[in-house]
């Protein structure tokens, strides 16, 4: 009963078990903060509004996204991760979701931004629906803690049209 | 796995035909059909480029049926102790070992 197994055993379940309980509460401190996070988005561009050559609709286009997600950021976080969709119905698909832009936010600091770029993935329809296309544009952030829960939200921006016709400038 | 359904952002477990391990990464894009089949693409969050080079040939997108469950958080270090046993398997016999010698030992 006192040999020393039984007591690295003990030792080593008890430390285990007191760790396990410092991640849970370091996460817990998470649900605290109410974040306010603000953004806007502005299609500065349509660079190109094509249909590719096995039949689907393919736009390019330059965005102008400013936003401030400092607020997410706590003691637990360990990066922000932040993504923009473009987010439409067409006859064809009831949802989809095409992620235009993303970036990794490592620090506080860096969550203040505003940025042109043009889109990073291919806004690429499953047919050719995307003339005179209304839909919205989604910021998405996730928040990635150092231990415990993830937790993610959204902002929609709707509003957005892209042209009657096909385009190259 | 929840029957929630795919949305963009979310980080899935996937199978690829043919590879043994899962790979874990997040969905950029979601196109949901009318009878409830969507097509999803996913890509690491510091990667280049999306998964399809890691897909099966010819494959473009994952289905429902090859992701096996999302994540939900954050364990640290807790991985390692599944890495360490399969790179070296000695270590897994070591601590069954000592599981077992404690158990044979025990006075009660």
């Amino acid at each position: 009963m006192h040999s020393f197994s039984y007591r690295a055993n003990a030792l080593l379940t008890f430390s285990l078990t007191i760790l396990a309980l410092m991640c849970a509460m370091a996460s817990l401190t998470d649900n605290f903060n109410s974040p306010s996070p603000t953004a806007t988005v502005q299609i500065l561009n349509v660079n190109r509004f094509q249909k590719r050559s096995n039949g689907d609709d393919e736009v390019a286009i330059t965005l102008n996204i400013s936003a401030d997600l400092q607020s997410l950021f706590t003691w637990n976080t360990k990066q922000v991760f932040v993504f923009l969709a473009a987010e439409y119905t067409t006859p064809k698909n009831t949802l989809n979701q095409v992620s235009l832009w993303d970036r990794i936010i490592p620090t506080k600091e860096e969550a203040k931004f505003s940025v042109k770029p043009k889109n990073k993935y291919k806004f690429i329809d499953q047919g050719s629906n995307l003339r005179g296309r209304d839909f919205n544009m989604t910021l998405h952030w996730h928040v990635m803690p150092k231990t415990g829960k993830m937790f993610a939200d959204k902002l929609v921006l709707p509003g957005f049209r892209l042209p009657e016709s096909y385009s190259y400038r | 796995m929840s029957k929630e359904p795919i949305r963009a952002g979310e980080i899935v477990v996937f199978n690829v035909d043919g590879r043994e391990i899962p790979i874990v990464h997040r969905v950029i894009k979601v196109h949901e059909h009318e009878d409830g089949e969507v097509d999803v693409l996913t890509k690491g969050d510091n990667n280049f480029g999306d998964d399809r080079l890691l897909y099966a040939q010819g494959q473009m997108w994952l289905q429902r049926h090859h992701i096996m469950g999302r994540a939900v958080g954050f364990l640290p270090y807790v991985g390692w102790v599944t890495i360490i046993m399969t790179e070296q398997p000695i270590i897994k016999y070591i601590l069954i070992g000592a599981l077992g010698l404690l158990v044979i030992t025990s006075k009660e």
